[in-house]
């Protein structure tokens, strides 16, 4: 593979409030986390040239990036929408590197918010609920989006010996690390005794195994790596990257338990020239619990079914050998549907920058967060890092 | 079949491809797909073959019979139209012939799904023109 390895680096990031934010309109958090990453950069937004954002649930424009480029008054020479779905969060980072690698652009904005706790009406909140099946061949089941993934959840149980203990073993790890952060909107301790003790949504999974409903947004400006070498702060390359698609709906899984996070994987590693063994602090996707056991092994940082145990020996918490989900995740930091794991990638920023506060992972050089779209379909992993040079 | 449920349950947007197996499940037959080419069974229907892309798929009925690959329990309904049936149960059955398909699983204290279960196929009407596939665990 003709490596992107270093050819890029993220130079501004930044995050708007989150949590219940109904003073502000989803285009109004997309443009101010665009408008805090430019000026984290250092940047003004006269030399933004490229344009990345994903559509609003709560406020849809039928062409929403160039909606964005019109209200900030840009006029970039590469502005898209991406599709929908977690995984195409870091899916875009990688097309918008092509892009500046390419020569088509040099500076690229991706922002994404939405408004999915205060800003839904009834019947919008009702098509986000139904639109995750097939429409002939599993909505007229009455499955809910926890439902699809407690199929999943059930067969890796059974497949592997998992229990419920293992997977409220996430959702307190994040909430650790979600106290850590001033803005995580949920930051009051819990043990894995009130995760088992929450309601049940569709079993195996109970209230605290699911992910949060919020509003939000957050930003982060890419740019080529001789750009990036000038700018404020320390550039963060992007190392490598790599995708997985695997299905669209989960009655057609080539596996309910082993993910296309084991190709994404392979293929950001490989471009990295990196292990899992190099990796200091992963972000991977936590929509709901079961997810980041199976990712964290389809990844390569455990064997299949030892997830559970890996997190209840503290490795996935902060000054573990592999801390998760810093900043808290999804189950603990926010949710706002398509942007949520932008957050994952600005925390990774302020991580690798040494600018994570009381919840600074000590000496990360080297990070892996990984977002998966659909019911565990398409996933992407990202590899970024402090040496952009050749590989290892 | 069972009687005629409230008409606010989801029904599925019947396409020209998908004719043939609604109208099987009207007459009470599950229709599936096989491929003349390779001998291969599929579900959903489409219009080539998954295994070796040959485009000489036929409908066949299947035998109804399967088992319970995973299974979840419905606790919060997904709107006011299933919340009569909940706890409802959703669940993935592997065909005797191979494919999978997802479905509810009828007739049996929810508790009592396991994978691996044995069910059986059955129909529920869901409007004048739509009855869907269902299951029911084999005694």
């Amino acid at each position: 593979m003709d490596s992107m390895r270093g050819k890029v680096a993220i130079v501004g990031a930044a995050d708007t409030a989150v949590g219940k934010i109904p003073e502000m309109s989803p285009t109004q958090l997309c443009i101010q986390a665009a408008n805090r990453a430019i000026a984290d950069a250092g940047l003004s937004k006269d030399e933004i040239d490229g344009l990345v954002t994903c559509n609003s649930m709560a406020e849809p424009h039928m062409y929403h990036a160039e909606a964005m480029a019109e209200y900030l008054q840009i006029f970039p020479k590469y502005c898209v929408s991406a599709g929908a779905g977690g995984g195409t969060t870091f899916a875009v980072l990688y097309q918008a590197a092509l892009a500046i690698e390419a020569g088509i652009c040099e500076t690229v904005v991706i922002s994404m918010a939405d408004s999915l706790r205060t800003g839904l009406s009834r019947e919008q909140a009702m098509v986000m609920q139904s639109s995750s099946g097939h429409p002939q061949y599993e909505t007229p089941y009455g499955s809910t989006v926890p439902g699809y993934y407690a199929l999943i959840a059930q067969a890796y149980m059974h497949e592997f010996g998992a229990t419920p203990e293992d997977f409220a073993e996430v959702a307190v790890v994040c909430r650790n690390h979600a106290a850590l952060h001033p803005n995580a909107q949920m930051r009051d301790l819990i043990t894995v005794e009130e995760v088992l003790n929450s309601r049940l949504i569709a079993d195996p999974l109970r209230l605290l195994d699911c992910s949060l409903v919020s509003d939000g947004g957050a930003a982060v400006v890419l740019t080529s790596a001789d750009r990036a070498k000038g700018l404020k702060h320390q550039p963060v390359y992007l190392l490598g990257a790599g995708e997985g698609h695997g299905h669209e709906h989960i009655s057609q899984a080539r596996s309910l338990t082993v993910s296309s996070a084991t190709e994404s994987g392979k293929r950001a590693f490989q471009m990295a020239g990196m292990q899992p063994i190099d990796i200091d602090l992963a972000q991977v996707y936590d929509c709901f619990t079961p997810v980041v056991l199976i990712e964290l092994e389809d990844l390569g940082f455990c064997s299949k079914g030892e997830a559970g145990a890996f997190l209840r020996d503290g490795k996935g918490s902060i000054g573990g050998i592999l801390p998760i989900n810093t900043h808290g995740g999804l189950l603990s930091h926010s949710h706002p549907g398509n942007p949520g794991s932008m957050f994952a990638l600005t925390e990774t920023v302020y991580q690798l920058r040494a600018d994570a506060g009381n919840r600074q992972v000590k000496g990360a050089q080297n990070a892996l967060v990984h977002a998966q779209g659909g019911i565990l379909s398409s996933h992407c992993t990202v590899i970024l890092g402090l040496d952009g040079g050749a590989s290892l | 079949m069972t009687e005629l449920v409230a008409a606010t349950k989801a029904l599925p947007p019947i396409t020209p491809e998908s004719q043939p197996y609604w109208d099987g499940c009207s007459e009470g037959q599950l229709l599936i797909q096989r491929c003349e080419a390779c001998g291969a069974y599929q579900f959903y229907p489409r219009l080539m073959c998954t295994s070796c892309g040959n485009e000489s798929v036929v409908w066949v009925k299947s035998s109804g019979q399967g088992k319970v690959k995973s299974y979840t329990i419905i606790r919060r309904a997904v709107s006011q139209a299933y919340e009569p049936d909940v706890p409802y149960v959703v669940a993935l059955i592997e065909l005797a012939e191979g494919p999978i398909m997802m479905s509810n699983i009828i007739s049996v204290d929810a508790e009592m799904v396991y994978i691996g279960q044995p069910v059986s196929v059955e129909f529920e009407k869901y409007s004048e023109e739509i009855s869907v596939p269902i299951f029911r665990p084999v005694v």
